[in-house]
């Protein structure tokens, strides 16, 4: 299968003010990130808040310039685009469908401005195409008259996904798009998003903190900590059998509805990671269990196993 | 097992709306009773309702409210604010919005005891230093000093939870403790309430959204939909044979890890959860339910389905189908 996006190397620090006479830190919120996503497939991205996944959805679509590294878009140099042809190719779902929408205006125009941005379709070619989006992804006519707040935050949310693949996009970035909804809502979304997935051929890069989820939408699974993917892997075979010890903590903190299990201890202690103040050595050591001497000096590279995926842990 | 906090029939309403209908819930002494259901349910106005902190403009009834024997209902104000922060505590969802960002943690934790129990400055500091350590927090004379904002999100809910705990009290509330929280962290901090239940004797009515949470943690569990109380049952029961159709239809759009099926759609719910006007009659599922016939427009029977275990619906009981392994 050929690959719908490549993207190799990519880098984003933050300088962050510390204070009137302390000298300006450095954040490196996404840290040489590499993988590439074969075409109609899916790529979860999990990890805690503050590792990086949401820079790296911003960085993918232009919404952020990186400071280092490529992404390949149908051979295309992505960050060598211009906004108007970055469009064609990616667009974005995000997680809060009541901040996303322009609360001032009808769905079907906030549906219809991607194609009007781009300047190129007819008035009735318009009209025709977000006719047909908003009957694809579920929303009647008459609520494409309807201004947000008319909407439930299921509607919102097939709206926002409606604005998405209106321009035909290659790839869509899926930033928690379900994490604002409730549960009954939740799996209408991920099921609509499978469907316009099979087709429509799409590419999902798929972000969120529910590993439930991204267990049941994603074909592979990257695992980011404090900036890097330490581990990326098939998603049956990260799920049966983690090897980073990060990742292992991850699944340990999912509570499945199983009663009579508990509240399992998932063991990372209480230092919560700092994007701002990065460890030496492995950057998980601090929080890891198995953590021996080596893992505080020295830096693990990832190592490629076939069919095993990458992991970045010297004990792995 | 004795009733700690017992409510029957509670009404509340906003205007228009009614928010609660007739919702009846006991929670036992030294239990945890998770409250579950979608947002829009009625859950936290419960809790309000309870805490007597509704938002102006709502009202509340009941045929009974009672609080370790304490008729709640028949409460001053002044009466209630001597409760409430003692002997029944709150935490919410986000930390950040119920800590003043003002005030340094341990003044806002030692006016809870200076104010409630008369302490002296000095030893309130010094229990919220102890209880600090007991949530698991580190260096916690440091943090007396410190401003909310300065904390991490796992650290604030500690320091709610820490400051919930003052006056020992016997009831603790949990609005969602966990939502806004890493999973990684949301585990911790539901240890913590497990273990606070375990060592310290406390009550807890934990209100979620989540059944993950509510299988690991809850002894009984009360589901709510559109302002009632549609199913209540000990956990187990609840997750074996789920009785209630909105109950069922919320265990299916669970993705369950280990038993993922990628090329099968979840299970969901079709439509959305409706507003409900006073006056309104029958079951408030109907539109969305699959079973629903004419008979669902009038009074709903509750049917009993087990021990402890009953719902509100027109359907006799089931032995529900396992869940599929």
């Amino acid at each position: 299968m050929s690959a719908a996006i490549e993207v190799a190397g990519l880098r984003r620090e933050f300088r962050v003010r510390a204070g009137l006479f302390a000298a300006d830190r450095h954040v490196i919120a996404v840290d040489d990130v590499t993988f590439s996503i074969p075409a109609g497939s899916v790529l979860g991205i999990v990890g805690e808040s503050g590792c990086g996944k949401t820079t790296l959805a911003r960085l993918i679509l232009g919404l952020l310039a990186p400071t280092g590294g490529t992404a390949l878009v149908d051979g295309k140099r992505l960050f060598e685009l211009d906004r108007k042809a970055r469009a064609r190719l990616i667009q974005p779902v995000f997680q809060d469908p009541f901040a996303s929408l322009n609360p001032r205006r009808r769905i079907r125009d906030i549906v219809a401005l991607p194609l009007a941005a781009q300047g190129t379709f007819s008035r009735g070619e318009i009209d025709k195409r977000v006719a047909q989006i908003l009957e694809r992804v579920g929303l009647s006519r008459e609520m494409g008259e309807r201004m947000p707040a008319q909407l439930s935050g299921g509607q919102r949310q097939r709206a926002a996904i409606a604005r998405a693949l209106v321009l035909e996009p290659r790839i869509v970035i899926c930033d928690e798009p379900t994490s604002a909804l409730d549960v009954s809502v939740q799996a209408q979304i991920l099921n609509l998003l499978a469907d316009l997935r099979r087709d429509l051929g799409l590419t999902y890069l798929f972000i969120s903190h529910n590993l439930a989820v991204v267990e049941h939408v994603a074909s592979e699974v990257a695992v980011m900590y404090l900036g890097r993917i330490v581990e990326r892997n098939e998603t049956d075979a990260l799920f049966r059998s983690p090897r980073h010890p990060y990742t292992r903590a991850l699944l340990d903190s999912v509570l499945t509805p199983e009663p009579g299990r508990g509240v399992p201890d998932v063991g990372l202690g209480d230092i919560m990671p700092d994007p701002a103040n990065i460890p030496p050595g492995c950057r998980f050591h601090p929080r890891c269990r198995i953590a021996v001497e080596r893992c505080g000096s020295v830096p693990p590279q990832p190592v490629v196993h076939a069919d095993q995926g990458m992991v970045e842990c010297h004990l792995a | 097992m004795s009733a700690l906090l017992e409510i029957e029939d509670l009404q509340v309403t906003f205007g228009g709306t009614a928010a609660v209908r007739g919702a009846s819930l006991r929670v036992e002494k030294g239990e945890t009773h998770c409250l579950v259901g979608e947002s829009g349910c009625g859950k936290s106005v419960t809790a309000l309702a309870v805490m007597s902190l509704l938002a102006r403009g709502g009202h509340r009834s009941a045929k009974r409210m009672s609080f370790a024997g304490t008729d709640l209902l028949s409460l001053s104000d002044r009466a209630m604010a001597r409760i409430r922060g003692n002997r029944m505590s709150m935490i919410f969802q986000e930390p950040m919005t119920s800590l003043n960002p003002a005030f340094t943690v341990g003044s806002q934790m030692a006016e809870v005891l200076t104010r409630h129990k008369g302490a002296s400055r000095g030893d309130a500091l010094e229990r919220a230093v102890a209880l600090m350590g007991r949530v698991g927090i580190t260096a916690p004379e440091m943090r007396l000093g410190q401003f909310p904002h300065q904390l991490s999100g796992g650290l604030r809910q500690r320091v709610m939870i820490a400051m919930a705990l003052m006056c020992d009290p016997e009831l603790l509330v949990a609005d969602e403790p966990t939502t806004a929280l890493d999973v990684t962290v949301q585990a911790q901090i539901l240890r913590l309430l497990a273990t606070l239940k375990r060592e310290l004797g406390l009550s807890i009515l934990l209100i979620t959204h989540d059944l993950g949470i509510v299988a690991r943690v809850a002894d009984r569990v009360s589901v709510m939909y559109a302002g009632e109380v549609v199913e209540r049952a000990p956990t187990a029961a609840l997750f074996r044979a789920p009785q209630h159709p909105y109950t069922r239809g919320l265990l299916s759009c669970v993705p369950a890890p280990g038993r993922v099926r990628r090329d099968k759609p979840l299970g969901s719910i079709p439509g959305v959860v409706p507003t409900i006007s006073p006056g309104f009659a029958g079951c408030a599922f109907r539109s969305r339910c699959a079973h629903a016939d004419a008979t669902c427009e009038h009074e709903i029977p509750r049917r009993v389905a087990g021990a402890a275990h009953d719902y509100l619906c027109r359907l006799a009981p089931t032995l529900a189908e396992p869940l599929p392994a």
